[in-house]
C-alpha cells in the first residue's frame, strides 16, 4: 500500500508578513512545514509503523524552496519525496490536478492533506483532489484507524463531530487532535540525505491557473489601543464598561 | 442565473443564506437569483427561500435527509449545468467548504473560497478573501464564465425578505451512491448562544490558571454579558475546555461586536480566528503581550482580580 502525504512550506506563524512590489515576499522569511500537514505525515508514519509494507511518499507543489520542507518530512520518516516545482503560485483547483496525476502514476491508495493551508487559508485541496480521482473524502479528521482496507474515524461537521467509515482509496484531510506529530531524530536526518527527492517541472502536468491574483494588501485593522489602569480593579471595570457603552457602543 | 445553495437547519434557513442573497444581489452579475433547497421535508424552508430569491428550486427527497459531500456536489453541479448558472454561491460552513471544491472540479470552474466581497471587473468576477492566517487581503479574478464561490459567514449583511413569494419548482436529481457511512454523531450542545451567532464572545487563555479558573472567570463574565464562550488552543490542549469552543486557525472564526480576551497572549493562530471582531478587549498581566497591540481596550492586571470586578460591575448596573 502507498500513502501520498501533501507537504506545504508556509510562513512561520511567528514571522510578520513582508511585502515587495505589491505582493507577499517570502524570500527572506523563515518558512516551515505547515502544521496541518504534520498531522497527515504523522498518521501515515503510524500506519507504516504498524505495517512496514506501507510506503510513505511526500509531495509538495510549489516553489523550489519547498525542498526544505520535503527534507524535513524525510527526516521525520517519509520514504521518498516528489517536488513539483512551480515558480508561480497555482490556485487550489489547478493544484488538485497535479496531485491527482501524481497519485495515479504512483498508484497511491490514500492521500493525506492538511485541513487548512496557513498561506492561502484554503481548505479545498483535499476535496478537489478526491473529486478528480473519483474517491470519497473525510475532512477535518481528528481520529483515524485503518483495518482491512477500511478507514474509520471521527471528523468535524457543521453541527459537531461525526464518526465515519469508508473504504480505500480515499482522501483524508487533517485537523488538530488527530495525533501528536513526532520530531526528526539525528539518525533520521542523516538517513534523509540519501533518500530519493524527485523533481518534476510543473509544465509536465498541463495545468492552467483558474484564478489570477489582482492585488494583495496586508490587513491593518486600526485599533484604539487604549490602556486602562488596572491598579484599582473596580475603577477599571467602571471605566471599561463606560467606554464600551458610550465610545465603542457595543454593549 | 446566480445559483445559491440554501443552508438550513431544523426547518429554518440559516443566517448564511440571507447573507448569500445580499452577495448575489450586490455582485454585479446578471440573471435571476435562484435558491436551491436540498433536503428531506423541506417545504417550510422552501417557503422561506421563496421570500428571498427570484425563483426557488426544491429537491425534497429522503435521499437528501443527511448531508454527504459527494451527493451535494453532484446535486449542485447538475442543477448549475441544467440551469446554465454562471455564478454558484455556497456557504462558507464546514460542509460548504468541503463540497464546493468538488462542484468546481465537476464544472471545470475556478473556486473562490471564503469570499468577503465580490464585484465584476469587465467580464470577470473578482473576489476578496483573507490569506496568511487572515493577515493579508487578496483580490483574485476568476478565469472563465462559470465561477464557484464560497461566502465567508458574516461578511455580508443578511438580506431582508420580500413580501411577495417567488415561484417554486421541484427538481429531479441523479444522485450518486454514498460511500462514507456515518456511524455516530456528537452534536455540540451549549445552553449559551453559539460562537458563530454571538454579538459578544468571552474567551479565555492559559492565563486563567486552571479549568476551575476558566469556569469562574470566563463563564462567569459570559453569563453576565449573555455572551458565547471561546477558548485558545492551549486551553483546549490542556483539556480544560472542549474543542468546540476553540477560536483560531484550527478552531472557529468569530466576528462579534465585542471580543473579550481573558489571559490570552495573542498568538497569530488565535488572532486569525478573532482579529476581525469589531472591538477587542484584552486583560492580561503581561503588559508586553501581543494581544494588547490588537486590542481597543486593554487592562494590564491579574485576571483573577480584574475579571471578578467586571462581573461585580455588571451585577451592580443591571
Amino acid at each position: 500500500m502507498r500513502i501520498l502525504t501533501l507537504i506545504r512550506q508556509v510562513l512561520d506563524a511567528e514571522e510578520s508578513v513582508r511585502m515587495k512590489a505589491g505582493a507577499v515576499d517570502l524570500s527572506t522569511s523563515k518558512l516551515v512545514v505547515d502544521t496541518m500537514d504534520e498531522y497527515g505525515l504523522e498518521q501515515a508514519l503510524r500506519f507504516r509503523d504498524a505495517d512496514p509494507t506501507i510506503e510513505v511518499i511526500v509531495l509538495a507543489v510549489g516553489a523550489a524552496r519547498s525542498e526544505e520542507a520535503l527534507r524535513t518530512a524525510l527526516a521525520i520518516g517519509a520514504d521518498r519525496a516528489i517536488l513539483v516545482e512551480s515558480a508561480e503560485p497555482l490556485d487550489v483547483i489547478a493544484t488538485s490536478s497535479v496531485v491527482a496525476q501524481i497519485s495515479k502514476s504512483e498508484q497511491a491508495d490514500l492521500i493525506f492533506c492538511g485541513g487548512g493551508q496557513a498561506d492561502w487559508d484554503s481548505h479545498a485541496l483535499g476535496a478537489a483532489t478526491a473529486e478528480r480521482l473519483g474517491w470519497p473524502q473525510a475532512t477535518w479528521t481528528s481520529a483515524l484507524t485503518i483495518a482491512g482496507g477500511e478507514l474509520t474515524g471521527t471528523h468535524d461537521v457543521d453541527a459537531g463531530k461525526e464518526s465515519f467509515a469508508m473504504a480505500l482509496p480515499a482522501v483524508v484531510t487533517t485537523q488538530q487532535g488527530l495525533n501528536d506529530p513526532r520530531y526528526p531524530t539525528l539518525p533520521n536526518i542523516m538517513k534523509a540525505k540519501r533518500k530519493e527527492m524527485r523533481r518534476v517541472p510543473i509544465e509536465d502536468f498541463g495545468v492552467t491557473a483558474k484564478l489570477k491574483v489582482v492585488s494583495t494588501e496586508v490587513q491593518v485593522k486600526e485599533r484604539r489601543r487604549k490602556r486602562i489602569d488596572g491598579k484599582d480593579a473596580t475603577v477599571a471595570a467602571a471605566e471599561l464598561f463606560g467606554l464600551l457603552r458610550n465610545e465603542a457602543r457595543v454593549i | 442565473m446566480i445559483l445559491i445553495v440554501a443552508e438550513h437547519a431544523n426547518g429554518k434557513l440559516s443566517k448564511s443564506t440571507y447573507e448569500m442573497v445580499t452577495a448575489a444581489r450586490d455582485c454585479g452579475r446578471e440573471g435571476p437569483v435562484t435558491l436551491l433547497v436540498l433536503g428531506s421535508n423541506v417545504a417550510a424552508v422552501a417557503t422561506q427561500a421563496a421570500l428571498l430569491g427570484d425563483q426557488v428550486l426544491v429537491a425534497d427527497s429522503p435521499a437528501l435527509a443527511v448531508y454527504d459531500p459527494e451527493v451535494w456536489a453532484a446535486a449542485v453541479a447538475q442543477i448549475a449545468s441544467e440551469g446554465e448558472a454562471h455564478t454558484i454561491l455556497i456557504g462558507g460552513s464546514r460542509s460548504g467548504r468541503e463540497y464546493s471544491p468538488r462542484v468546481a472540479v465537476k464544472l471545470d470552474a475556478p473556486l473562490m473560497e471564503d469570499a468577503i466581497s465580490l464585484k465584476v471587473a469587465g467580464d470577470a468576477l473578482q473576489a476578496e478573501h483573507y490569506t496568511f492566517l487572515a493577515r493579508v487581503t487578496e483580490r483574485v479574478e476568476a478565469a472563465g464564465p462559470v465561477v464557484v464561490v464560497s461566502i465567508k459567514p458574516g461578511a455580508y449583511s443578511p438580506a431582508k425578505p420580500n413580501t411577495v413569494a417567488a415561484e417554486q419548482y421541484d427538481v429531479e436529481l441523479n444522485l450518486p451512491a454514498r460511500r462514507v457511512t456515518v456511524t455516530g454523531r456528537i452534536t455540540e450542545k451549549s445552553e449559551r448562544v453559539s460562537l458563530a451567532d454571538a454579538d459578544i464572545v468571552v474567551s479565555g487563555g492559559r492565563g486563567v490558571g486552571s479549568a476551575e479558573g476558566f469556569v469562574e472567570l470566563v463563564e462567569g463574565l459570559a453569563d453576565q454579558l449573555g455572551a458565547a464562550v471561546g477558548a485558545t488552543r492551549a486551553v483546549v490542549d490542556a483539556g480544560w475546555r472542549p474543542y468546540a469552543e476553540q477560536v483560531g486557525q484550527t478552531g472557529k472564526t468569530v466576528q462579534p461586536k465585542a471580543y473579550f480576551a481573558i489571559g490570552i497572549s495573542g498568538a497569530v493562530q488565535h488572532l486569525s480566528g478573532m482579529g476581525k471582531s469589531k472591538v477587542i478587549v484584552a486583560i492580561n498581566k503581561d503588559a508586553e503581550a501581543p494581544i494588547f497591540k490588537e486590542a481597543d481596550y486593554g487592562i494590564v492586571g491579574d485576571v483573577k482580580v480584574i475579571v471578578p470586578a467586571l462581573i461585580r460591575e455588571l451585577k451592580n448596573t443591571q
